[in-house]
Order: structure tokens, then sequence, then C-alpha cells
């Protein structure tokens, strides 16, 4: 991971990912607290990982499967209660264009 | 610059199978098409913080279901990642999918091509994920979302780059849609964007036997196009694509490649019938996969594996392929016997009491398929029994009806539920033998049997079983169209029993 310079174009695409604004300033804030962060996790690239396993969950549980039978779902009005606008019995979203699937 | 002679389709397709599961993939809202908006949601599906998904079994074994259908491995070991992107129907702002460890993969198919040959197709994994909800477009200044979709298992299949032709894309489409119905899987209906095609498309120029053979040509750009929802768009894209990459290729020759241009997203245009730019390389999007923690890996052991593999039992193409060899009929009555299993089951069912497979076809793919397609439902579904169907296509083998009859027969046994031997005699449509007919066939039994006509003749113990066995055969002959007391009169007669 650490091949990869923490520059202003990364922190740029980051914040883009996530949706978040910032002004240079704070890019350049936040590009030398993130450089800190990874150099502080690469320590564990000093561990010697040959034969352990990769780890997919934290838990050693397997196969937390539900049967295939309805249960309650909730009332539109609550479900949409904290929506920030909606027309009728859809959410209200500025345009889009086609679904993302 | 002029067309070059050596242009070779290469295609993939990525197929989504929505899974006709009664609830949703990590939440317990039913999994239902055409509700009004946002009836069907929950704390998990709509994404609210804290709120934790537990997968649905049955989504699982659906998906072994078409993988092992497809002959594919399923790893003893599998999990499931997020995908994140933003989108207003991903109210998560991740989808929950599967990256690097699927639920089954490595697998193929063998699909049809004209003059009977067929073509095996590698696929490369049969992953489980979930569906996005669904923006809907009707509102002038906005956009609606509706999250009874988000959630809904959808199964994503996806094939080796081995597709050459448009022929080949659209017999592997139907192939697939064939089969997950088969299945029981989905209704695959895709107007209902059940079953959506992503077709990805590339030209290679060069030698057309050497594909991937980098010292022997290249790649055009891979125009790669998502949601399509219907055969003809299916079919009308990968043509339009491939005249599109043929038009460039002329223009700019080498400059148009896969190295210079890269992949791209287009889209299909109902109303233009025709592909649009969507997005180039550069605004690909980095969808950041990482180990789901919400939920627990998938441990498949043998026991389970055998279970299902139980569960598919014969595959469309086998069961054509027996058909035409058994039951004798063409390859179009094949196909149409094929296009779902309970239909076929009816049909095997019907030969297996007894009936001639000839006369069964005759009258489902007649008067069934008529009345089918009015309901708009399969053969199988209209509701009559394999004993009915048998039973007058025996009426139909010895003339006891005719094919006028049968048909009227038929469509009142849908109706009523009724015996046909009830409804024929109730409603005057049995056929009146003369006693000629008959006797033709007491004749034929009495020349094939000369034990039993000496053993009647001779009268004793063995003469009432003797006489039994030839109105059975002479029953036989009629194909149970005479009545026994009208055999028994004759052989009476004849033998002077």
């Amino acid at each position: 991971m650490t091949e990869k310079k923490i520059d202003r174009k990364l922190i740029r695409h980051i914040a883009l990912l996530a949706r978040i604004e910032m002004t240079d300033e704070q890019a350049e804030t936040l590009g030398r607290q993130f450089a800190g962060i990874v150099a502080y996790m690469d320590k564990l690239g000093e561990l010697d990982t040959d034969g352990v396993e990769p780890m997919a969950h934290a838990l050693d549980v397997r196969n937390v499967l539900a049967e295939d039978t309805p249960g309650r779902s909730l009332p539109v009005e609550q479900a949409m209660a904290n929506a920030p606008a909606r027309d009728g019995g859809f959410y209200k979203v500025p345009k889009v264009i086609g679904d993302s699937q | 610059m002029t067309k070059p002679d050596n242009t070779q389709p290469v295609i993939g397709l990525e197929i989504h199978v929505e899974l006709a599961t009664e609830t949703k993939m990590f939440c317990r809202c039913a999994n239902r098409f055409g509700d009004p908006p946002n009836t069907h949601t929950c704390p998990v599906c709509i994404g609210m913080p804290g709120s934790l998904p537990v997968m649905n079994k049955k989504a699982v074994e659906y998906s072994m279901k078409v993988g092992m259908a497809l002959n594919c491995t399923v790893p003893e070991f599998t999990k499931w990642d997020r995908k994140s992107y933003y989108y207003p129907d991903l109210p998560k702002n991740y989808q929950i999918s599967q990256y690097d460890l699927p639920l089954t993969i490595d697998g193929h198919l063998d699909i049809p091509l004209t003059g009977g040959q067929t073509k095996r197709i590698g696929i490369t994994r049969a992953h489980l994920e979930e569906d996005a909800g669904k923006n809907v477009h009707d509102f002038p200044a906005h956009t609606g979302v509706d999250l009874n979709r988000a959630g809904v298992p959808l199964l994503e299949i996806v094939t080796e780059p081995h597709l050459r032709s448009v022929e080949e894309v659209m017999s592997f489409a139907r192939a697939m849609h064939r089969l997950v119905r088969w299945l029981g899987v989905s209704q695959a209906n895709m107007e209902m964007g059940q079953m959506r095609f992503e077709p990805n498309i590339s030209l290679w120029v060069g030698d057309p036997e050497k594909v991937f053979d980098e010292s022997a040509g290249y790649f055009t750009p891979i125009f790669e196009v998502k949601n399509l929802n219907s055969f003809r768009s299916l079919e009308r894209t990968c043509q339009w694509v491939i005249d599109y990459h043929q038009a460039r290729i002329a223009e700019k020759g080498r400059g148009w490649s896969l190295a210079d241009v890269g992949k791209q997203n287009w889209g299909f245009r109902d109303d233009l019938n025709a592909c649009e730019f969507q997005r180039g390389k550069e605004e690909a999007h980095d969808y950041r996969y990482f180990p789901e923690p919400d939920l627990a890996p998938v441990v498949v052991d043998d026991a389970w594996r055998e279970r299902i593999a139980k569960q598919i039992g014969e595959l469309p193409i086998a069961r054509k392929a027996r058909y035409l060899d058994k039951y004798k009929i063409s390859e179009k009555e094949a196909d149409a016997l094929t296009l779902d299993s309970p239909t076929g089951d009816l049909l095997d069912a019907a030969v297996a009491a007894g009936a001639e497979a000839k006369r069964c076809v005759n009258l489902m793919l007649g008067k069934g398929a008529s009345i089918a397609n009015e309901r708009g439902c399969r053969i199988a579904e209209i509701r009559i029994t394999p004993e009915q169907l048998a039973e007058l296509a025996k009426m139909l083998a010895g003339g006891k009806v005719n094919a006028t009859a049968a048909d009227k027969i038929f469509a009142k046994m849908v109706e009523t539920g009724d015996t046909p031997g009830k409804i024929a005699e109730a409603e005057g449509l049995l056929a009146i033998f003369d006693a000629g007919k008959i006797g033709e066939w007491v004749d034929q039994a009495i020349a094939k049997n000369p034990q039993a006509v000496e053993d009647v003749r001779a009268g004793g113990k063995k003469q009432k079983k003797a006489f039994g066995f030839l109105t059975g055969q002479v029953m036989q002959l009629s194909g149970g169209a005479a009545t026994p007391a009208q055999v028994q009169k004759l052989l009476h007669e004849k033998l002077g029993g």
C-alpha cells in the first residue's frame, strides 16, 4: 500500500469518492494526516504472514442463514419519515438518468 | 481508410437474474414486483445505520442450482464483499456482491446453432448479489425512487468472451432464459426487469483463427452496454456496436484500439434504436471492494451440494434430445415442449399412463397451446392432469372420438376438470362404432391368439380366463374405444361360446 504516494491528487480522488467538498488547505492537512496513518498501519507489513489464511470475517462464524419466510415490513410513513423530500410514495431526488445496475 | 477484411466480433455476456424467492436477500421483506412504491422496505433494505443483513438460504440454494446446471464448481468457501458507489437507487451507498470468492465458478453451457450444431460457451462465474431499487423517471423535474426492489436477490452470470456472432449471443441468451425458468429459480420476465443482459463487445482485427494472439491482430475498444431487458434490444445492440466498430476502424484504422481508447460504457436508447456514449475509461468507477463485515461466509459441504444436484434433474437440452429420439416428434414441437419443465413433465406422465406420445403432443400443442396463449400461461398451467390427457389421447387413438370432438372435450375438460370419458358421454361426442369395425378387431385378436381361442371353445376351467384375455386384446386393439359389452357380444357370436 505504501508504494502509492499520498499526494493532493489522491486526496482529491478520495474526497470525490466520499462526496466531500474541501478547501486546498484542508486537503493539505488531510494529506499529511493520511500519510501519518498509512505509515503507522504499515507496521503491520513487518509481520511475517506466510502461511496465515486470509481472514474473511472477524468472528469464526459460518452459514448464518435465514429461512425464506416473509416477515413484517415498515409502514410507508415510517419508512419515509426521514426522507428529505418525497412525492407521494416515492423518495424525491434530483433528476438522474437510468438505474445503477 | 478501407474496411479491413479480417474482423471477428468477440463478445462476452453478463446476465442478471432476479431470483424468485419469497423474501429479499438480507431481510424478510417481500420480494414482489408491481406493488405500490416503498411498501416492502425495512431498516435493512433502506440502509438504516445499525441494521444488520441476514442471508436468505433459498437465494443461496437457487444460485447453487443455476451454477451446477451450468456445470460450475461450487467451492467450499464463499464470501460477500461491499462494492461502493453512489446512486439514488442504492440506499446503503454500497451493493453487497461477491468479488474474489464467488459462489460458483468455471462452468459451461452448450448452445444450439443453426444446422444442428452446438457450441460450448465458458461460464466464468455465477455469483449472488443484491438488486438496487428503481429510479422512476415519470416526473418532469425530479426522479422518484422506489426501494421495493432494493435487496432483491440477484444472480450475476458472467461468460467467457467466447461468443463470436450476434446469432451465438442470441442463442446463448435464449438458452439461459429457458434454463433459469426451467430450474424454477426465476420467472425471468424481461419486461419486469427480472432478466437483464449486459454484453461486452469488441472486434478482433486480424486473423480470426488467432483471437487473443497479439502477434496476429488487436482488439477494438470494448463497449459495455448495461441493462438490456429484451431479446430485441440485445440483438439490436450487438449488431449496432459491431457496425459502429466497423465504421470507426474504417475511419481511424489502428487508432481505434483497446490499447488506445480502453473500455467504454454505452447505453441502448429504445427510442432511437441505437446506442449512445455514457463514459470512458477515465471516468470508470472505483468500487473499492472489501469483505462485508456484517455477513458470515458460507461453507458448502458435499452433502449440501448433492442435495441441490438432486433437485436439478433433466435439463432442457437433454430432454429435447430424448423427445426427438423417443417420441419421434419434430424439432419445433420438441422446442415448444421444453420451454419449461412442468409442460414436459405433463407429457411424460401422460405417456407413462399409456398414451401415445404423438397424440398427446398434438393435443398439448393444439388446443392446449391455444388455451395457454389466451390465458398468458404455460401449457402445464391450464390445469389438466396427465390422466385426463392420457385418456383423451387414447380415445382419439381408438377412434372413440374424432379430432374435432377431442378439441371440444379438451376445452370442457380444462373448464370443468371432468374426465374426458364423462364429458364425451354427456355432450354426445362419442363416435358410434359399427359392429363391422369391432368385428375386425375381434377377428384380429382371434387370429393372433389361437391358444386362447382353443381354450374358450374347449370350455372347462380355462374358458373364463381365456375369454377375458381375448376381450382384453380386442379392447387394446381398439385403443379403449370399444365397450367391453360390445366386444363380448361379438366374441360370443364368433366363437359360439
